[in-house]
């Protein structure tokens, strides 16, 4: 391929971006007309549902949490050149993590400590237990890869599946109270997030309800801290090395086996937090399928941000839009179905992902035209 | 546990391993021309909606047949453009046509039928049944013999299209001029292309034959092994395919029997639903999970090595 130059920065990372995203919501709106319906009515009914009320935005904000931790779990693998796509599993196995202190410790705390002190140490053992086992699910078929030399995509694979088995097995046979017929476990009473509606009644504020809880704001400060670490620390450049050209690193001096399990590490530990927000923050019970496949939400996310915190948090936000808006849709138009976003999603990891660099040519010869 | 329930577990063993097999021949020649194919589960499943749409509205489960092959090959043919044209990312591709026939399917199912993504059962006249040929009664009705033969007998033809492609693929990938080309693509296609032979057409007739196999595959889903397609009726057959065809170290006769295997463990699993042995009842999760645990230790090089040919997933850019 002739190369003619690089492409100003604003055209990476905007405008390449924006038109592949328009194409894949343009083949959204053919198979919406395709189906009889007006694509524009859809379009609008989408961002009323989302933008046109506070319930709505704090819908869009509670799916866009889930999103960001698992789009910056993709991410952080994509620095290192490795390609996640076990974040599900990762999330759905922290889930232990999440649920056992709340089951557990919670009970047995709260019965000789005060609850001002025995509620804040049970959710930091949660978030120290979904972060760990999640940390410890990527982890392993980070060191996989990198001692054993099996492949990081098939093993995140087999990896989803076995999480699955495994979590069915436990919440049906371990985690199930006797006679209980949902599968699922007890309430998890004892400790567990107020979510904005909650804590607006204790200041007298009357808000929607929504299951958005304060842990959005853990999900923007993981955005910060996985930018500080990528860009501003000796353990992110080594990541970045990694994943740019992993012999040039081993003659700077990195263990590319190193950074390979401490990335997959990093990337299992931000997707386990998926599972704090839903079991302590929404669910208040350990169930199945509590993840819903955020994690491969996580992967158009990350394609569509560039796999830059700022642009996850942004591109997060826009599916979370889209999760809400669709929810809405398929209330107002029968015949447009919720698995809508599904397609969405689908063809923004196609256009974003496989085929990002179709436009690139064109994009250039028109470019360096104008400049000769 | 007595004898009838062993010939039926053996019996399902075969219905279960037919969606496999086909599906794991897909990835064989897909992969073996140097294709990643993550997206056999979603080729599968598209094709299985098209099969059912299309033998209903005909009224012919031939019909079916014909569109799930045109659907599966159409993404297919999306996914190598993507991987081929473009050199884009072969597995995120494979993971937006999983995500697009997930989300599609059930999107054009539900708008067409009203069903929740259901589509209208068919009956025995449009669907592929178990062959009848002559004698079949009399033959299943003698003792011991007619049992165990009815393992064998009592199928679609799809299942015996499904086993005849197993020393086909076999042949054509091992003895034609064809699949030795194809093969060499998969492995150097620097070379092949030196020898004056697009890399490119090679790929494309690849994931052009990977998309008929993963039809036919959707076809015996949704119009033998059930009668209607159900939204997600695949339920992670293409990943399990992709899981065989990782155990069977990119070969057609070891892909048979690794989906055989998976099959068998998937007609246990079935059957042994709340069954105690020994007074002690094995979790049907285990059956469930097995192929893939028994994968990630054969990945990690604790049973023997895995070789996947040389220039999978590697985008080939042509010298200048």
């Amino acid at each position: 391929m002739s190369q003619r130059g690089e492409l100003p920065t604003w055209v990476d990372v905007g405008l390449i971006p924006l038109l592949n995203l328009a194409i894949a919501l343009f083949i959204s709106g053919l198979v919406v007309v395709i189906i009889g319906e007006n694509p524009l009515q859809a379009l609008g009914i989408m961002l009323h549902g989302a933008v046109g009320s506070l319930k709505g935005w704090s819908y869009m904000f509670y799916y866009a949490t889930n999103f960001i931790f698992t789009g910056l779990a993709v991410a952080v693998a994509f620095h290192a050149g490795l390609f996640n796509i076990g974040g599900d599993g990762q999330a759905y196995v922290a889930g232990l993590g999440a649920a056992i202190p709340g089951l557990l410790l919670g009970g047995a705390l709260s019965s000789v400590l005060p609850g001002s002190i025995s509620q804040p140490v049970t959710l930091l053992a949660a978030l120290a237990g979904s972060i760990a086992i999640g940390a410890f699910y990527g982890w392993v078929p980070g060191y996989l890869q990198a001692k054993r030399g099996s492949h990081i995509v098939i093993t995140t694979i087999m990896f989803n599946f076995i999480a699955s088995s495994l979590m069915i097995y436990l919440i049906n046979n371990v985690f199930r109270p006797v006679g209980k017929m949902a599968v699922e476990s007890r309430a998890i009473d004892d400790a567990y997030i107020l979510n904005f509606r909650e804590l607006g009644r204790l200041v007298g504020m009357k808000l929607p309800s929504s299951p958005l809880n304060p842990v959005v704001l853990l999900a923007m400060l993981a955005a910060f801290l996985v930018w500080y670490l990528l860009w501003r620390t000796k353990l992110g450049f080594e990541l970045r090395a990694v994943g740019a050209n992993s012999d040039a690193a081993v003659y700077a001096g990195i263990s590319p086996s190193r950074i390979i399990m401490i990335a997959m590490a990093l990337s299992g530990g931000l997707a386990g937090l998926v599972a704090f927000n839903e079991i302590l923050g929404v669910q208040h019970r350990l169930l199945l399928d509590f993840v819903g496949g955020a994690g491969f939400v996580g992967i158009a996310v990350a394609l569509m941000g560039r796999s830059h915190p700022l642009g996850i948090v942004l591109s997060a936000l826009l599916f979370g839009l889209l999760y809400q808006g669709g929810t809405e849709l398929s209330f107002a138009i029968q015949t447009i179905s919720r698995d809508m976003i599904v397609v969405i999603q689908g063809l923004v990891i196609l256009f974003m992902g496989a085929l990002e660099d179709a436009f690139r040519p064109s994009l250039s010869a028109l470019f360096f035209k104008v400049e000769d | 546990m007595d004898l009838s329930i062993f010939l039926e577990i053996l019996s399902s063993t075969i219905r279960m391993s037919v969606p496999l097999i086909l599906a794991c021949l897909a990835g064989l020649w897909s992969e073996r021309s140097g294709i990643v194919d993550i997206g056999l589960e979603g080729k599968m499943l598209a094709g299985a909606f098209a099969a059912a749409a299309a033998a209903s509205y005909f009224q012919n489960a031939w019909m079916g047949l014909l569109f799930a092959m045109l659907v599966a090959v159409a993404m297919s043919l999306v996914h190598g453009y993507a991987s081929i044209t473009q050199r884009g990312n072969q597995v995120v591709s494979g993971v937006a046509i999983n995500m697009l026939a997930a989300g599609l399917t059930v999107v054009i199912g539900n708008s067409w039928y009203k069903q929740g993504g259901r589509t209208p059962a068919l009956d025995e006249l449009t669907r592929f049944t178990p062959l009848d040929f002559p004698g079949r009664e009399s033959l299943f009705a003698i003792p011991v013999f007619g049992p165990v033969s009815k393992i064998l007998l009592d199928h679609s033809i799809l299942t015996y299209v499904a086993f005849a492609m197993v020393p086909l693929s076999a042949w054509a990938l091992a003895k034609t001029r064809f699949g030795l080309r194809l093969r060499a693509v998969g492995e150097n296609p620097h070379a092949v292309d030196t020898a004056g032979i697009s890399v490119s057409r090679l790929r494309y007739q690849a994931v052009i034959i990977a998309g008929i196999l993963c039809g036919i595959a959707g076809a015996y889903l949704s119009t033998s092994l059930s009668a209607s397609f159900v939204r997600d009726m695949t339920a992670g057959r293409g990943y399990l395919a992709l899981t065989a065809l990782i155990f069977a170290n990119w070969r057609a006769w070891p892909s048979l029997y690794a989906c055989l295997l998976f099959g068998f463990l998937q007609a246990i699993a079935n059957f042994m639903q709340g069954v105690k042995l020994f007074g002690f009842e094995i979790p049907v999760q285990i059956f469930n999970s097995l192929p893939y645990v028994m994968t990630v230790i054969l990945l990690a090089g604790f049973i023997g090595k895995s070789i996947p040919p040389r220039a999978s997933g590697i985008p080939y850019t042509k010298d200048r």
